[in-house]
């Protein structure tokens, strides 16, 4: 495969206008707010866009909506892990020579959409999940959590999915822009009601409404452009089954593959990372994706965040915009995570600003624990 | 209860008629491969494993384990907020696949179900045309 390591940048990066409870403005709408703030932040304009990449809608809907006729497009639908991914199909399309400049968006009025978002009734979740009320995440991750407490330890575990809700609100409390800043004690945690026994409330990220656009480009371009470029150092995708009773193993997600080819490509190792971005649709996603990763081994994820070690102030920092649990989740939130990692990088967060980061993975889980992403980005 | 089944019904297709037609004589069947020995579920008409059209239908003996599970206390969509609380699951049927279902007939509380406990296939006829296989606890 041709090294490709280094071979673009992330010039822009925003979310839209408003997000959390924006019930005024459709998914569209959101989206458009995004592309325009990204544009801006790159210092670019809409008619620089030649490459477009989107999911969960088809891409002439929303390239038409936007105004964009791309000579590059990518629909890749693969869940929230999508939008991670598309940094890595833009890499190939810019180093291909499709486009040289690519627009990745996204918008989502999960909390406010005036018509539901419905399932293809052919696919075989139609006839084998639905009849059985084995629908939408909560009751596909908890079950997925059962055999992870089953296998390492219901104390334990339980102890650390709470440590990774208190510590993700740390870090939301320092986001202005975050839905849920109030504090969060461990005894909220426990308190708060069950969803889907292993799952509290508190183990499930929000629902909001928000859209998000980045935008990558060549190193060429990126070093006219005013914002220190973001290089995307390692990329990797792979998925692995759809519905969860065909995942090979509940305790370790497509993140096994990514994370490993995503630090070789970009020629370090896990010690390097100055910030771990991890798709937290669940407390549990992001315990078994640590380990699924590399970081640590299997059934050692909840020695890794023990003690607050992933809060403000810890010693490994972990979804500082204050995550899907707590920050705005949408329903599919993988480019938040990029969006964070780029600002952390540029010194661009305010109050929960770390020192002097250079690297950071960023991992996106889609489905059910069924795609994931990988990048790793850095600043010279 | 017929008439009153309230819940989503499973969307057959060409290469499952024969999975549900089984299930409303309350019998389990897999799809098994010929050429590589591979037993599946969901029934599809080409072996994912070696993609040989050689396939066969195969009777379950309906014993099974609990792999992984989730007491639903609030309902994904509106049919099953009437419902809860209930157990979703996933089994490791004895032939080596896991299929999705439910838990019956046992105490919804995590004293009573743990994974890994032995289990048997039932047979829930939901309406008069559709019967759905779940599973109880051995004994």
């Amino acid at each position: 495969m041709a090294d490709l390591s280094k071979s673009v940048a992330i010039v822009g990066v925003a979310e839209s206008d408003e997000i959390g409870l924006v019930p005024n403005k459709s998914a569209l709408t959101l989206h458009m707010e995004a592309t325009r703030n990204a544009i801006a932040d790159a210092g670019l304009t809409i008619g620089d866009i030649d490459g477009f990449l989107t999911a969960g809608y088809w891409g002439y809907d929303v390239a038409e909506y936007l105004g964009i006729k791309p000579r590059y497009t990518d629909s890749t639908s693969v869940g929230g892990s999508s939008f991670v991914i598309d940094i890595a199909h833009a890499m190939a399309a810019i180093n291909a020579g499709y486009c040289e400049v690519a627009l990745i968006t996204h918008g989502q009025a999960g909390r406010s959409a005036r018509y539901p978002y419905g399932r293809d009734p052919n696919v075989p979740a139609a006839q084998y999940d639905t009849p059985y009320g084995i629908i939408g995440p909560p009751v596909n991750y908890s079950m997925a959590a059962s055999r992870y407490m089953h296998q390492y330890g219901e104390e334990r575990t339980r102890q650390a999915l709470a440590e990774i809700a208190v510590s993700t609100r740390k870090w939301a409390q320092m986001n202005p822009k975050a839905m849920m800043r109030e504090p969060m004690t461990f005894d909220d945690y426990h308190n708060s009601r069950w969803i889907a026994r292993p799952f509290h409330l508190l183990d499930c990220c929000l629902v909001t409404d928000a859209g998000a656009a980045v935008i990558v480009t060549t190193p060429e371009r990126a070093k006219s452009l005013p914002k220190k470029p973001v290089w995307v150092l390692g990329a990797a995708e792979y998925h692995d089954h759809s519905l969860l009773h065909q995942m090979p193993d509940m305790t370790v997600t497509p993140a096994r593959v990514t994370g490993p080819r995503a630090l070789e490509m970009a020629g370090v190792t896990h010690s390097d990372i100055d910030l771990t971005m991890i798709y937290d649709s669940f407390t549990y996603t992001v315990l078994a994706t640590i380990e699924s990763l590399g970081f640590c081994g299997p059934g050692e994820g909840p020695d890794w965040v023990a003690n607050q070690r992933t809060a403000p102030g810890g010693d490994w920092a972990l979804n500082t915009s204050g995550g899907g649990l707590s920050y705005t989740h949408p329903g599919m939130y993988g480019i938040f995570l990029i969006v964070e990692a780029v600002r952390q990088l540029r010194g661009e967060t305010g109050e929960r600003q770390l020192k002097d980061p250079k690297l950071s993975l960023v991992n996106g889980t889609g489905g059910l624990l069924s795609s994931t992403g990988t990048v790793v980005l850095g600043v010279d | 209860m017929t008439s009153n089944y309230k819940l989503p019904l499973p969307n057959s297709q060409p290469e499952s008629d024969y999975y549900w037609e089984k299930a409303k004589a309350h019998e389990l069947w897999l799809r098994k491969c010929n050429e590589c020995g591979n037993a599946y579920f969901y029934p599809r008409d080409i072996c994912p494993n070696c993609y040989s059209n050689n396939v066969t239908w195969i009777q379950a003996s309906g014993k099974a384990t609990l792999y992984a599970y989730s007491i639903v206390e609030r309902g994904p969509t509106a049919p099953f907020r009437d419902v809860v609380p209930y157990v979703a699951a996933v089994v490791e049927l004895e032939e080596g696949p896991r299929m999705p279902t439910n838990l019956v007939d046992v105490p919804f509380d995590e004293e009573h179900i743990k994974v890994g406990m032995a289990l048997q296939v039932t047979f829930d006829d939901v309406t008069d045309e559709v019967t759905l296989p779940k599973f109880r606890p051995v004994g």
